[in-house]
């Protein structure tokens, strides 16, 4: 039965919480915030709302293993991307 | 109820998605992660690029934000809609999976209307007023490529979701079609989150 528990009461709250993430998103844009403090809420945020997606619309939460480890694959090659491009993004 | 205890029985025996019936959703995932390399490059490209640049606009003041927020709420309401759409094939009840699907594709064509309208006015008015070219500025470049390769993928969206219906419609597809064409739709929008947070609000 627990299955059933995430049907459609579910999708609205994760649909609010969504809607939420992004009325601060633009808010705190607007409030002119140090740049830095900006930065780091703005991805904290978009990685929060990218994992409701994941989570909850895309069924990973309640998925097999297996599915969460190939979605995850491409965020960790995209971190060595970057960590291989160092010394491009700062040279000496 | 015995049907549900005997689905969950079975799942617990077998916990591996190689099983044919899997096979199309392993299939959708294994595309997907390819693709989110895909946008990843060009995300990491775009950031090395505007950190290596000495003179970048500030994003959200050359392009605004209102419009893009608002196409951000028609995808995130699209994507709700797609799961309204599968929780009610799932149920068995067709009217109100393609009121969900038909509205989730409205959702789609609208971002795409709204797209298509913001980079006319870039192009033809916003750009020009403070001397951004896109041929020769990194920063409209960067943008266009983004925003262009994630709009393409909307439009394949559009289109995967109205040949869903009609064969749902036909009744040649059913609930397993469905839940697979909403994981790339939901993709999409999962993307656009981060497009939305890294080109146009950073």
């Amino acid at each position: 039965m627990t299955t059933d528990a995430h049907s459609t009461s579910n999708y609205i709250k994760i649909f609010w919480l969504l809607l939420a993430l992004t009325v601060i998103e633009v808010a705190i844009v607007y409030m002119g915030l140090p740049k830095m403090l900006l930065a780091s809420l703005l991805v904290i945020f978009a990685v929060w709302k990218a994992a409701l997606v994941a989570m909850h619309f895309m069924h990973l939460k309640f998925e097999k293993k297996t599915l969460s480890i190939i979605a995850i694959a491409p965020f960790v090659l995209c971190v060595w991307l970057i960590l291989m491009l160092m010394p491009d993004i700062f040279p000496h | 109820m015995s049907d549900a205890v005997a689905v969950h029985g079975g799942a617990e025996a077998n916990d591996t998605p190689l099983t044919p019936e899997n096979w199309g959703k392993l299939g959708m995932w294994l595309f997907l992660a390819g693709d989110a390399m895909s946008f990843g490059c060009l995300i990491v490209g775009y950031g090395i690029l505007r950190h290596a640049s000495n003179k970048w606009p500030v994003p959200a003041q050359v392009l605004g934000i209102n419009l893009t927020a608002f196409m951000t709420f028609l995808l995130i309401v699209s994507s709700v809609w797609m799961v309204l759409s599968l929780a009610a094939i799932q149920d068995g009840d067709k009217a109100r999976f393609k009121k969900f699907l038909g509205l989730t594709i409205l959702g789609g064509a609208m971002f795409l209307g709204c797209q298509a309208y913001e980079w006319t006015h870039l192009l033809e008015h916003r750009l020009p007023e403070l001397n951004i070219f896109f041929s020769t500025d990194l920063f409209a470049t960067t943008f266009f490529i983004l925003t262009g390769f994630h709009g393409l993928h909307v439009t394949g969206g559009v289109i995967y979701n109205t040949c869903v219906l009609l064969a749902v419609n036909r009744g040649r597809y059913g609930a397993k079609h469905v839940e697979i064409a909403g994981l790339y739709w939901h993709f999409v929008d999962l993307v656009w989150i981060l497009i939305f947070t890294f080109v146009y609000l950073l």
